[in-house]
């Protein structure tokens, strides 16, 4: 998918940044379409924070050029300050000012417009986000939820190009966050808004991006969307990223990966004796009670988790015990159980 | 924070703020640079006749001056802080702000109090002669005030507040889990002072003893009204009464060695402990209650360095002016001395105030090894006396004045004689470096309360770095700035030596009178100005037991 000219909203070419002896950024280089939702994701450290100051020009980048809208931001030659870049910004911990009202903290980013126009601009987004009666209080007396809202309304009253987000939703409790996330997307795809969200949770990435960027100390890892990253990681990291992967290890034979556990057909553009892992999703192994399937285990551990069990089950030849989930219900006096691996849902790495 | 020298992109906000504190820098570093500069020039001649006169017995004075007065700092700062945290008894509330009052009495005026409260026919020798029966002070007198005991005692009485202060924080916020797991480990309660609180103690006491012995270099009217021959006294005689800035600025430098030995001294006493508060909230300090019989015994022991340090001045101060103005009223004099210290300490509180919120800002938007060094050198003039930041200001105005008076003579055949020294010019120039430490740390310290997002979410919303300083810095630290403003304040009011040694001709401050008045040995209206400072000086301890209140 590469965008238009025309709507390259940001377009991100080789960019770097270091803090005294740690690289932050390593070269990274991205273009984000108009429209477009993004989730940054990755561990914390990893730069997605730091590129998102970067983006918003509240930081320098030390190499590299960053172009809003086919203009240069940042870069060697030029420098455009934060407030005249037409961003939006909502921070982890909301920063909303202590000492303004919900109200006159929207207001602040319509300070350069009439005060005729300010007023009715701040009515029309505090009437579109749903927080009339919340507009005369101070942000103390507003709960987490109320405060992200107020955030977000606050972002987007100057119309910015881009919104950028932060962990937006990390400071909620977890039932709300769901709700206070799926309500916040649902907004911004409305209105067309082009977002860059940074998240360090695989799940949420998964879910509200278009498109899922990982990072990994500085450096882009994976761009794509979140089935990509999710079924086709085009490394080791991006795959146990998004899943708690069994390892399995094992080498290249005849166009199969040869393991103690089975042969796996792989067609791969490597030598006889390559070593290399399988990796095998724990909702990829299926389990019945009893000897049977393509191979027996004995049931170690089990933990009942709602709608899946979690399985840990020794296999011989096998150090580590496979992890599997299933929905299957065993019965409780299971000792030997049968396993199969699910087609597609194992992957070749070449062993660490 | 580690941040190479890095080329910023031209037309970043900041530039303009961090050029300004570049300046505020040198102008602070420059009266030390020219005292440097100045005492190498002196002639070596004049070193070895310094050595030989003056210099051994002002460093042995001074040395016996830090050491009586670190000690008696040390053991009443610690005890009262003890005191007032280990044991809860009736009147304990009261004690632990009454204890700070000793910090509005400045040194020169205790002395000037005690010269008079213990003067062989004052009112405390008198009782002492009427209770033992003796009619004459010829039959009896304690030993005179006047001497270096007296000297260390007072000092001593005055300044523990510096070692209370820090030390108390640090038994409230420290002991609490600590000494409860000493006493499960079968320490018991009277060892646990020696074996837990007091070596948990020792940085707090360290930093606390170092400031009252900076406090005690700084001193002059004490020292000079006690006949004690210090550094900074000499350097006062050397340039008032000789007119020989080489040989003040020699001495000056020697004194700023002193300041330098004692910041080694307070590193060393500190040790290689680092004391962090831990991660999870400290249990609040549980104090111990005790019979009535023994709470009086201890209110009463609490009470004694209050009376000494703050009650019996004081009260001898509000008879004496009392008296003064039933006698006389008050005079056109005092207004105009009120005026002057008025105008002065203001004019110097804006301009600190204005630095200090120049040099703090700039090291928040550019945080880094740059601002960080700027900050460390602009606030440098704290821990140097005020006759050495003194002489240092000296020679730079004078020099900048005979430059500016032979350009005038050259280009237009005008003299403009001593344009910044007679002007009060040199007077503020020496309260901006002295005081900015305080200025600049109060408002660091009031930004730094307030997150960095708050910044990156007014720029991005549209605010300039000067912008986001206006509508979102400013309005909330005002509290942190109004505070450090009324402490520069005060501080101006209370400053004795450098007022001393660069107030223009004929201008005389509540200081300034006082000090003639105490020199002179004369007692007219001296009271009066004396009371007005103490007064002023309460301030902060207002100030200073209400931020107490709040920690707890």
């Amino acid at each position: 998918m590469t965008p238009q000219a025309q709507d390259r909203t940001l377009e991100l070419r080789n960019v770097s940044r270091r803090f005294g002896a740690t690289v932050a950024l390593d070269d990274v280089s991205l273009t984000i379409a108009s429209g477009e939702i993004i989730c940054l994701v990755g561990q914390s450290g990893c730069g997605k924070s730091t590129l998102l100051r970067m983006i918003a020009g509240v930081d320098v980048i030390d190499g590299g050029r960053i172009l809003l809208n086919g203009q240069e931001v940042s870069g060697p030659s030029r420098f455009v300050e934060p407030e005249d870049r037409k961003i939006g910004f909502v921070f982890q911990d909301y920063a909303l000012f202590p000492h303004l009202t919900v109200e006159q903290n929207i207001l602040f980013g319509l300070r350069r417009r009439p005060k005729q126009e300010a007023t009715a601009r701040t009515a029309e987004v505090i009437a579109h986000i749903g927080i009339v009666h919340l507009k005369e209080r101070y942000p103390h007396m507003l709960s987490g939820g109320e405060q992200q809202r107020v955030a977000l309304a606050r972002a987007l009253a100057p119309q910015p190009d881009i919104l950028l987000m932060d962990e937006p939703f990390s400071n909620l409790d977890r039932g709300l966050r769901e709700k206070v996330r799926d309500e916040t997307l649902s907004l911004l795809k409305g209105l067309g808004t082009t977002v860059i969200m940074v998240t360090h949770d695989p799940e949420e990435a998964l879910s509200a991006g278009d498109r899922v960027v990982l990072m990994k100390a500085g450096r882009i890892v994976q761009a794509g969307s979140g089935y990509d990253l999710h079924d086709r990681p085009v490394s080791a990291y991006a795959a146990e990223f998004f899943c708690a992967f069994n390892k399995v290890s094992g080498a290249y034979r005849n166009g199969h990966v040869e393991t103690a556990i089975g042969r796996f057909a792989q067609a791969l553009d490597a030598g006889d004796g390559t070593p290399l892992t399988l990796y095998i999703r724990p909702q990829g192994i299926s389990v019945t009670p009893g000897p049977g399937g393509d191979l027996s285990g004995q049931l170690k551990s089990r933990m009942f988790l709602g709608e899946v069990e979690q399985l840990a089950i020794s296999v011989d030849g096998l150090e580590q015990p496979l992890q599997v989930r299933t929905m299957h219900r065993l019965p409780p006096d299971t000792e030997t159980v049968g396993l199969s691996v699910l087609p597609d849902s194992w992957l070749v790495f070449p062993a660490a | 924070m580690i941040s190479a020298v890095r080329s910023w992109p031209k037309g970043r906000a900041g530039t303009r703020w961090l050029l300004g504190a570049g300046i505020i820098a040198c102008l602070v570093m420059l009266p030390v640079i020219a005292l440097f500069l100045q005492a190498i020039q002196g002639s070596a001649g004049l070193w070895s006749h310094l050595v030989s006169t003056v210099l051994p017995t002002a460093l042995v004075d001074t040395g016996i001056l830090l050491v009586g007065v670190g000690l008696i700092t040390a053991i009443l700062g610690t005890s009262t802080a003890w005191l007032v945290t280990a044991y809860a008894f009736p009147g304990r509330r009261l004690l632990e702000w009454a204890l700070l009052l000793p910090l509005a009495v400045p040194t020169y005026i205790i002395a000037y109090a005690y010269l008079d409260i213990l003067h062989p026919i004052g009112p405390v020798q008198g009782a002492i002669r009427w209770l033992l029966g003796y009619s004459s002070a010829r039959e009896f007198r304690l030993p005179d005030v006047r001497s270096m005991t007296g000297c260390i005692l007072l000092l001593g009485f005055v300044l523990y507040p510096y070692v209370y202060i820090p030390t108390r924080a640090m038994f409230l916020t420290q002991s609490a889990n600590l000494i409860d797991a000493s006493r499960t480990l079968g320490i018991s309660r009277r060892a646990v002072f020696w074996h837990v609180a007091l070596p948990l103690a020792r940085p707090a006491v360290a930093v606390g003893v170092s400031l009252a012995l900076m406090e005690t270099l700084n001193d002059i009217g004490a020292s000079e009204f006690l006949g004690v021959r210090t550094l900074t006294v000499s350097i006062y005689t050397t340039w008032i009464t000789r007119t020989d800035l080489p040989g003040a600025s020699q001495i000056a430098l020697s004194l700023l060695m002193v300041v330098v030995a004692l910041v080694a001294f307070e590193k060393w006493a500190r040790g290689k402990q680092r004391y962090s508060t831990g991660a999870q909230r400290s249990r609040a300090f549980e104090p111990r209650r005790v019979s009535p019989a023994k709470g009086l015994v201890l209110l009463s022991a609490g009470i004694v360095p209050i009376l000494i340090g703050f009650g019996a001045p004081a009260i001898y101060l509000v008879n004496e002016a009392w008296k003064r103005i039933e006698f006389a009223g008050i005079s056109p004099r005092f207004l105009s001395e009120a005026f002057n210290t008025i105008v002065l300490a203001s004019a110097a509180t804006i301009i600190t105030v204005l630095f200090g919120l120049l040099v703090a800002y700039a090291s928040r938007l550019r945080p880094g090894a740059a601002t960080a060094w700027l900050q460390r050198l602009s606030t440098l003039g704290y821990a140097a006396p005020g006759t050495v930041v003194a002489i240092g200001v000296l020679i730079v105005l004078a020099t900048f004045d005979g430059f500016i008076d032979r350009t005038a003579m050259a280009w237009f055949g005008v003299s403009t004689g001593l344009l910044f020294i007679g002007s009060g010019a040199a007077l503020l120039y020496a309260y901006s470096v002295r005081f900015l430490a305080i200025s600049a740390g109060g408002i660091d310290a009031g930004l730094a309360r307030i997150p960095v997002s708050f910044d990156h979410a007014s720029r991005v919303l549209g605010q300039s770095a000067a912008g986001t300083f206006r509508h979102v810095h400013l309005p909330l630290s005002k509290a942190a700035i109004t505070a450090a403003g009324l402490l520069v304040f005060v501080d101006c009011v209370k400053e004795l030596p450098a007022t001393l040694l660069l107030r223009p001709l004929n201008v005389e401050t509540f200081a300034t009178h006082l000090y003639g008045e105490a020199a002179r040995g004369t007692y007219e209206e001296a009271s009066i100005a004396a009371l007005a400072i103490v007064a002023i000086g309460i301030l902060p301890v207002i100030l200073l037991s209400r931020m107490g209140q709040g920690r707890q």
